[in-house]
């Protein structure tokens, strides 16, 4: 383990920008070996993988059992394939128009739905198919979906970045607006006394928008349960962290807020904070807390950015093969005899078989109907007489 | 020489537009300077306020939420300015619906308008708040609080700085439902704002900008005239599914009074009211510039000494239809429609600018579905295209004089008099 810390230690020295925390996916330490899958069993945190600015640092002793470890890298493997799959649609010019995927962030959104509540909200930007399936959506709703097609959770009518469940409040394809939005969810909670929270996400690269900084301000100001989430994936677009922010410990910039940068590449870690997060919003009613989740996207930006321009092919070759989140917690695995390698070789092919499956049904999915471009827009029975469509055929009357 | 063709030749000679307001404002100065605070004087005495519980009681389209609470009697009124009855239907909503919230910069000790007056007192400081200076922090905090089922009804102070928070109100609020396939929505969220000119409110307190969110489907916009108005549509507003921008004329916020039902009702989104019947010419317009136009009537029936000499006879007697369009968004082509079909002739009157305003939209329609029952193009009587300055802006909005000068403009400079001119005097 020591051997493979130095050497990540010395990957780290990359021009990636200014950040404290490990990014390592593998640098946790066993404690007590695991008996059974539902046991607990304890781990110990490496002491870099957190950095705090006005609060305690996480205990970095985590209790997990064998059946959540192994849940966590089906879900991540999972996750990629999908996102693997929206990139062959694309590529295949099935899936048309916008498309970002979250290929090498998957710690981050598996990380958050292991350490949160079912009734806790998510709200999010741009990269934002795996927090909609694990918040209780489908690959299948979520590739269709990007399809454009009625089996889509929005009905084919969102398409990428506009894909809701019940907790889960949406992407959004505005940089930044999404986060006042999880602010007015969190003050909603706590108006009805939910022993809820909110988790507000945004990229580095949306940080430094205006209305974050209102959001702030106003749960402060309020004491609402929001939990801020900035993924630092070190670019926005294609201009690195540093060149867009005067100050890329994005973990600070909460003002009074107190924050935690926490090693996004690692699931435990992530899965630590958020626990930490909930706790202090909603159990201790401690108001706002700002989590930066250090991670790092193998993909361009969006589909149209081969996101080797700003930076150089060895950069993404060397985080994809010493700090990948999934290769991370595969050694852990094998390391502490949660699984062997053949057990997770069977986990991947599931992975694979579950995405393929839903791929072919998003594909067999109808387009949406005409008739469907003229409904929820207004509360069925309130809506305007008429709407216009380009000729007369096309008005559609109510 | 027809009388036709005498008036033209006289309109360009004595009844120049210009002539005529300059000709008005030099009297209104002398004579009459308007107070400070922006009064109206077409306001105050107005026949379109309902001044008497009878009236109140017989507002057309009211809809009652509850019983009578009033004793035997049936149900009471009480004389209310505009800013106590927007007040009046907040405490009601905040009364009835447990979820629902007012907030906004400085609602919680009553707003620069004194619409929230004692609200916060009177239901908690949890429920009335003040936020920060943060328009699009106000807008998408109350955006997420309706996508929660909340009833969020929010204060731009004023409409001028909507526009910071236009983009989570025309990306965010119009598109959520759409966008999430009906999964979510935020039709418990409502805009207030004043809007329109003041006297001398300048750039940033005196712009109407509702053209603005009329290509933004999925919102609805409102423009009250009056107190009962503004309290049922306000209701109306708060209670639709749809999220609702309520943009209230800040100049008859104390300067129009009516009667006000003390009960709980709403007047209809998305429908037009006819004010003034008539056969000869419609005259569309919204919030303020309705008292204009009301004025602008008064004028060419009965028009002074100094006017008499320019509006002829015929045009005294011309019966003008009144209509108020109420909502921006949807907008109540079917009554326009109809009217004028029966009229042959529109003027829109607004106060934003004329190049891509809602007149501009509603004439485009008019011209198309009315196209062989006009008589003359649809003329519009607006704002000048320039910013709101903050000298002259009695001149950059549309007044009385401008409305009786389009009125008159339309009724005899006719496509069809013109040509039976012309052919009479073979010159076409």
């Amino acid at each position: 383990m020591a051997s493979i810390a130095r050497n990540i230690r010395a990957a780290r020295r990359l021009p990636l920008g200014v950040r404290g925390v490990k990014t390592s996916a593998d640098t946790t330490e066993l404690r007590q070996s695991p008996s059974n899958d539902s046991q607990p069993f304890t781990l110990k945190l490496h002491e870099d993988s957190f950095q705090t600015y006005q609060c305690e640092t996480p205990d970095l002793e985590v209790q997990i059992t064998k059946g959540e470890l192994l849940q966590m890298y089906s879900e991540m493997q999972t996750m990629r394939r999908m996102e693997m799959a929206a990139d062959a649609l694309y590529k295949a010019k099935l899936i048309r128009g916008f498309c970002h995927l979250a290929i090498g962030q998957e710690a981050v959104s598996v990380g958050l739905e292991h350490g949160i509540q079912k009734d806790d909200r998510v709200i999010t930007g741009y990269r934002c198919h795996p927090f909609a399936v694990l918040r209780g959506g489908t690959i299948k709703g979520v590739l269709a979906e990007l399809l454009g097609r009625q089996a889509g959770m929005s009905h084919g009518k969102g398409g990428s970045m506009h894909i809701f469940t019940p907790s889960f409040f949406g992407g959004n394809g505005i940089v930044g607006a999404q986060v006042p939005v999880g602010a007015g969810a969190a003050f909603a909670q706590k108006y009805k006394g939910e022993k809820n929270c909110t988790f507000a996400l945004y990229g580095d690269g949306a940080s430094n928008q205006g209305q974050v900084f209102e959001a702030f301000n106003m749960a402060k100001l309020w004491n609402l349960p929001t939990i801020f989430v900035c993924e630092n994936n070190k670019y926005g677009m294609g201009t690195p962290a540093e060149r867009s922010s005067s100050n890329t410990a994005y973990f600070t910039r909460g003002d009074k807020i107190p924050g935690l940068q926490v090693n996004g590449m690692d699931i435990i870690a992530a899965r630590r904070a958020v626990e930490y997060a909930r706790k202090w919003a909603v159990d201790d009613d401690k108001g706002p807390l700002l989590l930066e989740f250090v991670t790092y996207r193998y993909g361009g930006h969006s589909m149209s950015d081969p996101g080797t321009t700003y930076r150089t092919r060895e950069e993404v070759q060397r985080m994809r093969s010493t700090q990948d989140p999934i290769r991370g917690l595969q050694r852990y695995l094998e390391e502490w005899g949660v699984a062997t390698e053949q057990e997770l070789k069977a986990l991947d092919k599931e992975a694979k078989v579950v995405v393929d499956k839903a791929v072919e049904e998003a594909k067999a999915s109808p387009e949406p109907l005409v008739k469907d471009l003229w409904s929820d827009i207004y509360f069925k029975g309130t809506e305007p007489p008429v709407m216009r469509g380009r000729e007369r055929e096309e008005v559609h009357r109510y | 020489m027809t009388t036709a063709r005498r008036l033209v030749h006289g309109l360009s000679r004595k009844g120049h537009p210009l002539a005529l307001s300059s000709q008005r404002r030099s009297n209104s100065t002398k004579v009459e300077p308007p107070p400070a605070g922006g009064h109206l004087p077409g306001v105050a005495n107005s026949k379109l306020l309902r001044t008497t519980r009878d009236t109140a009681l017989r507002t057309p389209g009211i809809s009652w939420k509850d019983e009578v609470s009033s004793g035997l009697g049936g149900r009471e009124t009480q004389k209310m300015n505009t800013y106590q009855a927007v007040r009046d239907a907040m405490a009601i909503a905040l009364t009835k619906d447990e979820t629902a919230v007012v907030f906004g910069e400085d609602v919680g000790f009553g707003g620069v308008f004194r619409c929230t007056m004692g609200l916060a007192e009177e239901f908690g400081k949890e429920r009335v708040f003040n936020t920060p200076l943060t328009e699009q922090g106000i807008a998408g905090f109350g955006i997420g609080m309706a996508a929660m089922g909340h009833t969020a009804i929010a204060e731009i102070q004023f409409a001028d700085y909507i526009f910071p928070a236009f983009d989570q109100l025309v990306n965010e609020a119009a598109k959520y439902r759409y966008r999430s396939g009906g999964s979510f929505d935020v039709g418990r969220l409502t805009i207030r704002t004043p809007t329109m000119a003041v006297g001398h409110g300048g750039l940033y307190h005196s712009q109407s900008p509702e053209g603005f969110f009329m290509g933004a489907a999925g919102l609805k916009v409102v423009i009250p005239r009056s107190p009962i108005q503004a309290k049922g549509l306000l209701l109306g507003s708060i209670r639709d599914p749809n999220p609702v921008i309520f943009m209230e004329p800040k100049i008859l916020y104390r300067s129009a009074v009516e009667q006000v039902p003390i009960d709980d009702f709403e007047l209809p989104l998305g429908k037009a009211e006819i004010l003034v019947p008539g056969s000869d010419l419609t005259l569309v317009t919204w919030g303020t510039p309705v008292y204009h136009c009301e004025t602008a009537l008064h004028v060419l029936n009965s028009p002074s000494k100094e006017l008499e000499s320019i509006i002829p006879a015929s045009v005294r007697s011309a019966k003008i239809e009144l209509i108020d369009l109420r909502s921006i968004l949807p907008w109540d082509m079917e009554t326009i429609v109809e009217s004028v079909n029966r009229t042959g002739r529109l003027v829109i009157v607004h106060e934003a600018g004329m190049t891509a305003g809602v007149g501009g939209e509603i004439a485009a329609e008019v011209q198309k579905r009315c196209f062989l029952k006009l008589n003359a193009p649809v003329r519009r009587v607006t704002g000048w295209d320039i910013p709101v300055g903050l000298q002259y802006e009695k001149f950059h909005i549309p007044d009385a004089i401008r409305v009786v000068d389009a009125v008159y403009a339309a009724d005899w400079l006719s496509i069809h008099d013109r040509i039976v001119t012309s052919v009479l005097h073979g010159t076409l």
